[in-house]
């Protein structure tokens, strides 16, 4: 575990190195690319000693990194605020998304892919089958679009896209998460039905189902505690894995339904070239990924006896 | 006379496969007393297996057919509802399978696998459960059995397993046990310990013990009779000394040949007598052949009948008033029995 | 993945010959049983053919498409489909059927590029870390493991905020994306691989590691690495509209198929033809990648040691 640990620490410092890299690979003087062509060179200068640019590269990486570690992750090109109040402004947003699309996933997933698993070959299968790989396979932004234009356009019945904060409207709050969360929610639903599936076809097939079986038990509890709890303690990484994905995944839906969570702010930095931000934001993915994946991982350990130490 | 505890007849079993239907069990029928222990041998695929799943219910229902009748304790297996079936497994009929290593559930403890089987078949509330449980591992001879209730089943030796499964089967004190090759994944020495603790636990409870292996060293140890399969058909049955020692199928001579027998002689220049092995492969559930299941690997075949007609189970040799005060008579289906006699 | 149980050991060259079929050599000379089974799938064998009936559009696209991809006919603006437009025109009255079939095109070369960057230097890394082992195998895979946590579509938009918009970098950015995969899958095959018979048979009589890779390891672990393939063709199509459609990707006038559903969907209430024929495009090249590669799974590695599609979406 502790080497689990480790391990993700090695990657991290890695991971900050490639980000910061990331801003001087650009070719050409970012400030000067941020500025455009109009700007005096006070502003210019005050910017780039304010962002530590006028120093070594690698003096600038452990100032960067150690500011970083302390939560201070610079100033933006553009607006001149803190990249991390930026971020943070943001990240409720996204969360919100995120755990909401994944409800939604293990909503379709769990029962979906159990039924699937239960009858074999059958038209729920079949159907499911066919479903998850339409899932797989559609665009979200296209779905996205198509949805806005039958909910917001054609029926009305909800609003095309925006944000507000649940303390304030929690109607519209609830309105505006639902059409998102189902694009993103169907999308790793469906790759979450298929290992739901597999999974709960293998622990039906174990030995040690005949023997609950042998046991007199009702077919119920065999199927509650020999076959699904069997089948569902793997689902943590998976669902694991999949929010980690979904909190940067959002990205495009983010985008067409004008939710102003970290995967917009990211891209309209890329629009402004406000590299700080841009890095800030990247990090933080990075970071959330890695931690995500940590604890996914101790927390199979903790919960799936045959690894327990 | 006491009535047996298991009476089956013209067992059959067909199941769908891929390759078509495979006619794993084809009228099969013995019966199995009070305290007895009757041994079915056969090489693997030989439905021997599959011909104590389907007494119990426990073949994937979707692809397997089932007929014939399994009177345990005077009702029958076969017809009787689902939720009936359910309760006979446990208190009437406990099962133990080969591999320890899978047949515990990985993620639950020990204890909790005992308790579950005693509270889905009798009114007890979890303390006293527990106890039973432990009783029961103390039983079957785990070490520390208050401890090992709480310990799961990857923490324990494969013997230790096997003990718990044991526990399991017994758990509900049932009349017939049935050990699916329940030491052939175990080390020799366990194998043996494995087997004496069944004897023990029989002779005091009084169960019947259906055993099945493929290993004729178990069955010289334990049987008191023995079926051996062939082609999903009872070939040669009888008490384990008429068939052990005075074999009339020439499939079970060739199972018998092919033991080492480390008390035969050896001979004058000190070598060995070589292992005489069954050539060839048992036939496929899926197209087994006319007549005789196992003329084509048959060494003494060349009766007429053998690739055509299908040899009836009829009495060879004497035939014995055996124990339990039932007639034990030595059968065998094949054409060739004359020749034994 | 913690607690799942390691692949079996792979079987030996021998049970092969006594013809018990084995994914190890289902690869080599096997094209014709392979492309047999596949056919037994019908999934699979409608995918590639209309994959190929897709590859074929894309390559003679100029010759197909009724009118030039940028041909404006203020007149025909907003169009809905006829037998003229069968897909109806877009805003500009460009005919929306030969903007489809030229973005096929488009997004196809960056698909296959993308995925060729991601194989080759995937596969190379995974090899020498397969191959090799110890220190070469730690030092490559955790860097494999930094790239591979950054998240996917975001890491393409870093690439392209380095770079710069366009198709070249876009097919880039994916494949830099899909690189840790490749490695991944390729490292696995190879561990499975390296131990066997013939390959330690080979060694023992002084075969150069050269020799040894390209004769022996690299046919026998290939098998995951097709499946891979084809998933990643559907990622990388599905990446680049996703990248097109943000502005990122290909640049107007081309005509990617993400960039003209992001054109489209301003429409999208007065003519829903603008992005409903790009979308099916999109939807239906990324289904059969899919499709293909589940079929192609199922006959070339049965043990599933390859991602999942949309595994890392």
């Amino acid at each position: 575990m502790l080497r689990r640990t480790g391990q993700s620490v090695v990657v991290l410092a890695g991971v900050s190195v490639i980000v910061f890299a990331l801003v001087h690979l650009v070719p050409g003087d970012p400030i000067r690319l941020a500025l455009g062509t109009r700007f005096s060179q006070e502003t210019y200068d005050a910017l780039r000693e304010r962002s530590g640019l006028d120093q070594p590269l690698v003096e600038q990486f452990f100032s960067w990194a150690g500011a970083a570690l302390t939560g201070d992750l610079g100033v933006s090109f553009r607006s001149g605020e803190t990249v991390t109040s930026l971020i943070a402004e943001r990240l409720p947003a996204t969360l919100t998304l995120a755990f909401a699309s994944i409800l939604v996933a293990l909503l379709i997933a769990v029962p979906l892919g159990t039924l699937s698993a239960l009858r074999p070959r059958s038209l729920v299968d079949r159907g499911a089958t066919v479903l998850s790989q339409i899932g797989i396979s559609v665009p979200e932004f296209w779905m996205a679009i198509v949805l806005i234009l039958v909910f917001a356009g054609t029926l009305g019945w909800l609003p095309s896209g925006g944000y507000v904060p649940l303390t304030e409207d929690p109607l519209g709050w609830a309105q505006r998460l639902l059409m998102p969360a189902l694009v993103t929610g169907v999308v790793s639903g469906s790759v979450i039905t298929r290992f739901v599936r597999s999974s709960v076809l293998e622990a039906l097939g174990a030995d040690h189902v005949r023997t609950a079986q042998a046991k007199g038990l009702p077919t119920r509890q065999v199927f509650t505690w020999h076959v699904l709890r069997n089948a569902l303690l793997p689902l943590v990484t998976v669902t694991g894995v999949q929010l980690a994905y979904l909190l940067s995944g959002v990205v495009v839906v983010e985008i067409v339904f004008a939710w102003p969570g970290l995967g917009q702010l990211a891209l309209q930095a890329v629009q402004a070239r406000d590299y700080p931000v841009l890095q800030g934001a990247i990090l933080l993915f990075a970071v959330v990924f890695l931690v995500i994946n940590l604890v996914v991982d101790l927390l199979y350990t903790a919960i799936d006896p045959r690894i327990r130490r | 006379m006491t009535a047996p505890v298991l009476e089956v007849d013209d067992l059959r079993v067909q199941l769908r496969t891929p390759r078509g239907t495979a006619h794993v069990v084809n009228g099969l029928s013995y019966s199995v007393g009070p305290g007895e222990t009757v041994a079915v041998v056969g090489e693997s695929g030989s439905g021997k297996s599959v011909s104590v799943l389907a007494l119990l219910g426990l073949l994937p229902q979707r692809v397997a057919t089932v007929s014939g009748r399994a009177l345990l304790q005077g009702e029958d297996l076969l017809s009787m509802p689902p939720e009936r079936l359910r309760q006979v497994r446990g208190p009437g009929a406990g099962m133990v399978f080969q591999d320890p290593m899978t047949s515990l559930n990985p993620v639950l403890t020990v204890g909790r696998q005992i308790v579950e089987g005693l509270r889905a078949h009798a009114d007890v509330n979890a303390a006293a459960a527990r106890r039973r449980a432990a009783e029961l591992l103390g039983e079957v001879g785990l070490p520390d059995p208050e401890r090992a209730l709480d310990r799961y089943p990857h923490e324990l030796s494969g013997g230790m397993r096997q003990r718990v499964v044991i526990a399991i089967a017994l758990s509900n004190s049932p009349a017939l046990l049935i050990a699916d090759e329940a030491t052939t994944a175990l080390d020799v020495t366990v194998q043996a310990q494995i087997i004496d603790l069944v004897e023990r636990l029989q002779t005091d409870h009084g169960t019947g013990v259906i055993w099945i292996t493929h290993d004729l060293g178990v069955v010289a140890g334990i049987a008191d009779r023995v079926l051996v399969m062939y082609g999903g058909r009872c070939v040669e049955d009888g008490t384990v000394d008429d068939v052990l020692e005075r074999p009339a199928h020439p499939y079970t001579r060739g199972l018998l040949g092919s033991l080492p027998d480390l008390a035969a002689p050896v001979g004058p220049g000190g070598e060995v007598p070589d292992l005489t092995t069954v050539p060839g492969l048992p036939p496929p559930p899926t197209d087994l052949p006319a007549g005789c299941v196992f003329w084509p690997r048959c060494p003494v075949r060349g009766d007429a009948r053998c690739e055509t007609e299908q040899p009836p189970l009829v009495q060879v040799g004497s035939g014995r008033s055996g124990h339990f005060g039932r007639e034990l008579p030595h059968r065998a289906a094949t054409w060739c029995s004359e020749e034994v006699r | 993945m913690t607690g799942q149980p390691l692949p079996e050991p792979a079987p030996s060259p021998t049970a092969t010959d006594a013809g018990i079929p084995s994914t190890q050599r289902a690869a080599r000379p096997r094209w014709r049983e392979t492309l047999g089974l596949l056919a037994r799938n019908p999934a699979a064998a409608v995918s590639g053919a209309l994959l190929l009936l897709i590859v074929l559009v894309a390559v003679f696209d100029e010759a197909l498409a009724p009118t030039g991809p940028n041909e404006i006919s203020v007149e025909d603006r907003l169009q809905p489909p006829s037998l003229e437009h069968p897909f109806g025109t877009d805003d500009l009255g460009r005919d929306i059927f030969s903007r489809v079939i030229l973005g096929a095109a488009v997004s196809l070369r960056v698909g296959f590029l993308a995925v060729a960057v991601a194989l080759v230097i995937g596969s190379l890394i995974g090899l020498l870390a397969g191959f090799y082992g110890r220190w070469v195998d730690d030092v490559l895979m955790r860097i494999m493991d930094m790239l591979f946590a950054f998240p996917a579509v975001l890491l393409a938009i870093a690439v392209l905020a380095v770079r710069g918009p366009g198709s070249g970098n876009t097919a880039l950015a994916i494949g830099i994306v899909y690189i840790p995969v490749f490695a991944r899958v390729t490292r696995a095959s190879v561990l499975g691989v390296r131990e066997e018979v013939y390959v330690r048979a080979s060694r023992s009589v002084g075969a150069s590691d050269l020799r040894l890779l390209t004769r022996h390891v690299l046919p026998n672990a290939a098998p995951p690495i097709i499946v891979q393939t084809s998933i990643s063709l559907a990622f990388a199509v599905l990446a680049e509209a996703a990248l097109s459609f943000l502005g990122l990707g290909t640049q107007p006038p081309n005509p990617s198929w993400g960039l003209m559903l992001a054109e489209g969907r301003g429409f999208i209430d007065i003519a829903w033809w603008l992005a409903f024929f790009p979308g099916m495009a999109i939807f239906l090249t990324v289904l059969c990648f899919n499709l293909l590669g589940d079929g192609l799974r199922d006959v070339l590695d049965p043990r599933q040691r390859t991602l999942m599609a949309g595994g890392a979406r």
